[in-house]
């Protein structure tokens, strides 16, 4: 475990809390400059992140599995309630990937996460709307002006399987449609089979097509946790993605199951908690996927708050991939105001 | 150690044995540089046995517990190997035995050829469980969540014998081989009147493979000897049946004492006699000298 | 601040119903003491008196064990084994019933947190209760000979930490195997004891087959020492363990003895160490450390110490310290105004020996008896803090360097009940657990309990089983031979 505290790391003065703690993107070289300082190897190839990566220390499955149960018994109750309920609104990142996804589907998307509760204007807006990228322009325009970002799953995801060159173009492609993040997928096969400087390599590219041109797309990299299967992946998944310049760190495609899961997020969180010891530099956390009722979410929230702290509890660090989750906070939301249990006729169906 | 103690005219001359304690796989003399006479049955002159002190008792401890970590640490395997050997020996010293043991308790030759042949088949019936007992008194436990459970009997440690009075050498044997099974070392007080099968052993012991310290034999007082050993605060255990019949103490007085650090205590059985040590044996007082670990770990991937 | 202050999430006192003054349960009924004595228990959170329970005289007790006597002779021991097997089921299916109120009644009375009472001390209890049903009519095949026997009647003294729980590991073994039984809870935590007293009644368990008598020391004394007791059970102090062991030398009454502990926990630098710094919070703080198996003593790798301590002292800024009946709280009240002195006391040995002193901010309630999470760095093993059982939240951290000083370290006391290893080697674990002397050994995880797995210790940490099939020993006599 020393190994997450390099000695000879450059770190940054991070001033937790500030919304931005990252004083500028590192360039691609900086990146290797800092990945090759925090695991100390002057040639990033496969050997030498396998021994960075499998130095990490260990999670105990069933301890992580124990850790997060705990914490999923915390009673959020009142005003903690009303809060964690507004905060997991700001927080969600409303998706619709579907085939079958219209630009008629999307700009009534667009339209809820702007306003969900349109009779009852204290209720935050969403963080973002999350689309497939030949969506993109529709909800730019649908966004335009009001504070909730476009972002795009990119990469040809879910699975990924298509050359670097067309999964760079596919996030160039969202990237110059306005997409204001990007949701890129690790190639896990290369992952599973060691070839981790290859899944570094892609990191970076894609990271770079995310700042052409002037551009400053933040880069969510989605591990598949599902298919990751173990914690100890997890874990040096999460690091790889850091040092290779993720600005998030996100679980899952939401095709595959298990998609988010309380103790995986908890793992990443601790992953974050420890990168920005060691570096300085903070990243955020996404879970996605299967998080559909409040009392789950608040548990994440929960999570964020006894693992991580404050400093995580904003939208630039924490974000929900979700899309029925928004309806049922909106109705415990209503629920609290009223004093009424609220029924699905009283929300928005999108 | 004949009986006889004038040399008629054209007789050899025996030459007698000087029966000294074993400690740490050594005899030394007591170090009190006190003996004690030693009758036979009937009451005539057997021998001069060492008789142990205080200090003696201290030193066998000490060379318990320098052993004790040795022979726990062989393998269920060498240790049955160890002890049956054992019974190997005992066999060959079988008309030795048979004239102490005689002698001693005022036997006929037939009966203590019966009980020396018990006492070797005895000790090879416990040389047979050192690798079965963790089998017997073992268990994997199903716990009801995602761990591996097992428990598993292992030995206290040192472990004080106070010798049964009557039977020295069948008594003897079922009470010094029970705790050894599992890896206890043992501090045995003979039978304080019937010291001589007890010394004879340790000569077994002491050829046979047998690690010095593993038993450590003490003759001498039961009275003075078991008190100190009961209170001992580096003894695990003690049998305190052998107090029965001894002069001037109660076996109740020895477990009071070890009280002090919560030894693990063997008592007489429910009547206060001395047990038919002719019936069949029982793993009962293996386990009496085990604790029973229980070692959890987490299933996950 | 942050800006999730999780708001008060008070469980409801209301389903519980504390009467003002409690009786004996004897022979299935409550009756006064014989000299109408009696003594009140408190809420160690507020310090408000729950009730005025009676203490028993010796000549209670003397009633106590005839009505056990009488039971067991007559109806409890004779029954078909598969008879008193539906009794326990009973027993454990109406306190699963029953479980909430049980929980809220151990919280008010013990001071530990509801998420403990209700997630761990009231399931385990009953999940006892159903193991041992099924042992009873199957006690022919448990390896202790054919047609094992009961000793008889059942002394059984309990301590405050785990009132239900503990009183669960006692009566069900005993009532499984054909004993009947007398028990005495805590002085400062009866009320549990008497409320399954009532569950005892739904349950319709013939009277005299369990009888308890609530009192303190004296009361105790007098049924350890009562001359009709065939078999006696005591879990708490070493020092009273010792007591009953000198009194009942030279008996043939049998003894078994749970008692204190200094559990090392040992943490190597290729520890899971997110998990590590779980156990060691739970191993310690779990029940405000007043767990004979506690954690106390942290034995690091030192190559990890100070980054693993840094760790630990972030993760014990996140403790909720406060009202036990908030579902949030993790670290409830000390059960007493004498146990918290004991914890001030050693505590201040600590401090004045030159270990150095940490807690983490927190705000203690004006009332109750409080007492923060501690952790002692800079501790050598010759301070008492790291040899004394302290029985409270505070956690002694010391160093080693390779394994087989971490053995000898954590084998250095005169205590033997459990030992924690965490470390992602096998071969290392097992090499540890064969060498370190404890009843348990929790590897990469701690203070799990079971109905199945045996627990007790070796050394002065006592001496029995209880769980699994181990603990129904002590409540048999196998056959005859030697």
């Amino acid at each position: 475990m020393s190994t997450t505290t390099p000695s000879s790391v450059p770190a940054t003065d991070a001033s937790p809390g500030t919304g931005s703690v990252n004083p500028s993107d590192p360039s691609a070289d900086e990146i290797a400059t800092l990945a090759r300082a925090v695991t100390g190897a002057v040639d990033l190839d496969d050997a030498a992140w396998r021994r960075y990566l499998h130095g990490l220390p260990g999670v105990d499955r069933v301890g992580a599995d124990a850790r997060a149960a705990t914490l999923g018994t915390r009673s959020i109750k009142t005003t903690s309630k009303a809060w964690a309920l507004d905060t997991i609104i700001r927080m969600v990142d409303l998706t619709t990937l579907e085939g079958a996804d219209t630009a008629g589907k999307v700009r009534s998307l667009a339209a809820k996460a702007v306003r969900p509760e349109p009779d009852d204007p204290s209720c935050p807006s969403a963080a973002a709307v999350c689309v497939y990228n030949d969506l993109v322009p529709v909800a730019v325009e649908a966004l335009a002006g009001t504070g909730v970002k476009v972002a795009a799953v990119s990469t040809a995801f879910p699975s990924g399987r298509a050359s670097r060159a067309v999964r760079l173009a596919d996030t160039a492609d969202a990237v110059q449609a306005g997409a204001d993040e990007i949701d890129m997928v690790i190639d896990r096969g290369a992952f599973l089979s060691g070839r981790y400087a290859q899944v570094f390599d892609d990191i970076v590219a894609v990271r770079e097509a995310c700042h052409a041109d002037g551009r400053d797309a933040h880069l969510k990299v989605i591990l598949e946790t599902g298919e990751l299967v173990t914690y100890d992946n997890v874990r040096r998944a999460s690091w790889l993605a850091m040092l290779a310049g993720a600005d998030f760190i996100k679980t899952s495609t939401g095709k595959i199951s298990p998609a988010a899961t309380l103790p995986v997020t908890v793992v990443m969180l601790e992953a974050v908690r420890d990168f920005r010891a060691a570096t300085g530099r903070q990243v955020g956390v996404k879970p996605a996927g299967g998080i559909r009722t409040s009392k789950d979410a608040i548990k994440y929230l929960v999570a964020v708050n006894e693992t991580v702290g404050e400093d995580w509890l904003d939208p630039d660090w924490f974000r929900f991939g979700a899309s029925s989750l928004l309806n049922d906070v909106l109705m415990q939301r209503q629920k609290l105001s009223t004093g009424a249990y609220s029924g699905p006729d009283y929300v928005t169906v999108d | 150690m004949a009986a006889q103690s004038i040399a008629a005219p054209g007789a050899r001359l025996e030459v007698r044995k000087t029966y000294k304690l074993f400690v740490g796989g050594k005899f030394p003399r007591s170090e009190s540089g006190r003996t004690y006479e030693v009758a036979d049955a009937k009451g005539r002159f057997l021998a001069n046995a060492a008789l142990g002190s205080r200090k003696d008792a201290r030193e066998a401890v000490v060379a318990a517990r320098a052993a004790q970590a040795g022979w726990a640490g062989a393998t269920a395997y060498n240790r049955g190997q160890v002890l049956y050997r054992v019974a190997e020996l005992l066999e060959g010293r079988r008309e030795q035995f048979v004239a102490e043991v005689a002698a001693g308790e005022g036997l006929s030759t037939r009966k203590a050829e019966a009980a020396v042949s018990a006492a070797v088949d005895r000790w090879v019936w416990y040389a047979g469980w050192t690798d079965k007992v963790a089998q017997v008194a073992g268990s994997a436990n199903p716990v009801a969540g995602p761990y591996f459970n097992i428990s598993a009997p292992e030995p206290t440690g040192v472990v004080v014998v106070i010798a049964p009075q009557t039977s020295s050498l069948l008594g003897l044997v079922s009470v010094i081989a029970p705790p050894l099974v599992t890896g206890n070392t043992v501090v045995v007080v003979s039978s304080e009147a019937r010291p001589l099968p007890a010394i004879t052993l340790s000569e077994v012991l002491a050829t046979s493979d047998v690690p010095g310290g593993v038993v450590n034999v003490l003759t001498g007082r039961t009275a003075e000897l078991g008190p100190p050993l009961a209170s001992h605060l580096d003894v695990n255990a003690i049998d305190v049946g052998g107090a029965l019949g001894a002069d001037g103490l109660a076996w109740g007085d020895l477990e009071a004492a070890a009280a002090e650090n919560v030894k693990r205590v063997l008592r007489p059985p429910v009547g206060d006699r001395e047990p038919d040590w002719t019936e069949a044996p029982h793993p009962r007082r293996i386990l009496a000298f085990t604790e029973t670990k229980t070692v959890w770990h987490p299933k996950g991937v | 601040m942050s800006p999730f202050e999780y708001a008060p999430a008070p469980e409801s006192r209301a389903i519980v119903d504390i009467a003002s003054s409690y009786g004996l349960f004897i022979d299935g009924e409550f009756t006064p003491s014989s000299d109408g004595s009696s003594f009140k228990t408190v809420n160690p959170a507020t310090e408000e008196v729950l009730a005025e329970v009676a203490e028993a005289t010796d000549e209670d007790v003397e009633r106590a064990v005839k009505a056990a006597r009488r039971a067991q002779q007559k109806l409890w021991g004779p029954m078909p084994g598969s008879e008193r097997a539906k009794y326990l089921f009973r027993i454990a299916r109406l306190l699963a019933e029953r479980a909430r109120e049980f929980a809220v009644l151990e919280t008010l009375d013990n001071g530990k947190p509801i998420r403990e009472s209700r997630d761990v001390d009231v399931p385990t209890a009953a999940a006892h209760f159903f193991y041992y049903a099924g042992w009873a009519d199957k006690l022919d095949h448990a390896g202790f000979g054919p047609s094992p026997r009961p000793h008889g009647v059942a002394a059984q003294v309990i301590p405050w930490n785990f009132p239900l729980l503990m009183l669960a590991w006692k009566i069900a073994p005993a009532l499984a195997t054909g004993n009947t039984v007398v028990l005495k809870p805590a002085e400062t935590t009866p009320l549990t004891a008497l409320l399954f007293a009532d569950l005892l009644r739904q349950a319709e368990l013939p009277p005299g087959v369990v009888n308890i008598v609530t009192g303190a020391r004296a009361t105790g004394a007098a049924l350890v020492g009562h001359p009709d007791v065939d078999k006696i059970a005591f879990t708490g102090s070493t020092p009273v363990g010792k007591r009953i062991a000198r009194e009942v030398a030279g008996t043939h009454k049998h003894v078994t003895l749970e008692l204190g502990g200094k559990a090392a926990n040992i943490v190597f630098d290729d520890a899971p160490i997110d998990q590590a710094i779980e156990g060691i919070v739970n191993g310690i703080f779990f029940n405000q450390g007043q767990v004979c198996c506690a954690g106390s003593r942290l034995l690091v790798q030192e190559s990890v110490a100070e980054e693993l301590v840094e760790r630990l002292k972030s993760r014990l800024g996140t403790l909720r310290v406060g009202d036990p009946m908030d579902k949030n709280t993790d670290v409830g009240a000390i059960n007493s105004a004498q146990q918290l002195a004991r914890i001030t006391e050693l505590t201040d040995a600590g401090t004045a020996e030159g270990a150095t002193r940490w807690s983490p901010e927190c705000e203690l309630p004006s009332s109750g008896y409080w007492f923060a999470p501690t952790l002692f760095t800079g501790v050598s093993a010759a301070h008492r803090i790291a040899r004394e059982e302290i029985f409270g939240p505070v956690l002694s951290v010391l160093t080693f360097r390779t394994p087989q000083e971490a053995v000898t370290k954590a084998n250095a006391t005169p205590y033997g009940l459990s030992a924690g290893i965490w470390t992602e080697k096998g071969s290392r674990i097992l090499w540890m657990a064969d060498r370190l002397r404890a009843g348990v050994v929790w590897s990469n995880t701690f203070n799990r309990f079971d109905p199945t797995s045996p627990f007790g210790g070796y050394k002065e940490s006592g001496y029995g089983r209880e769980g699994g099939r181990h603990g129904l020993a002590p409540y048999l006599i196998e056959g005859s031979s030697f």
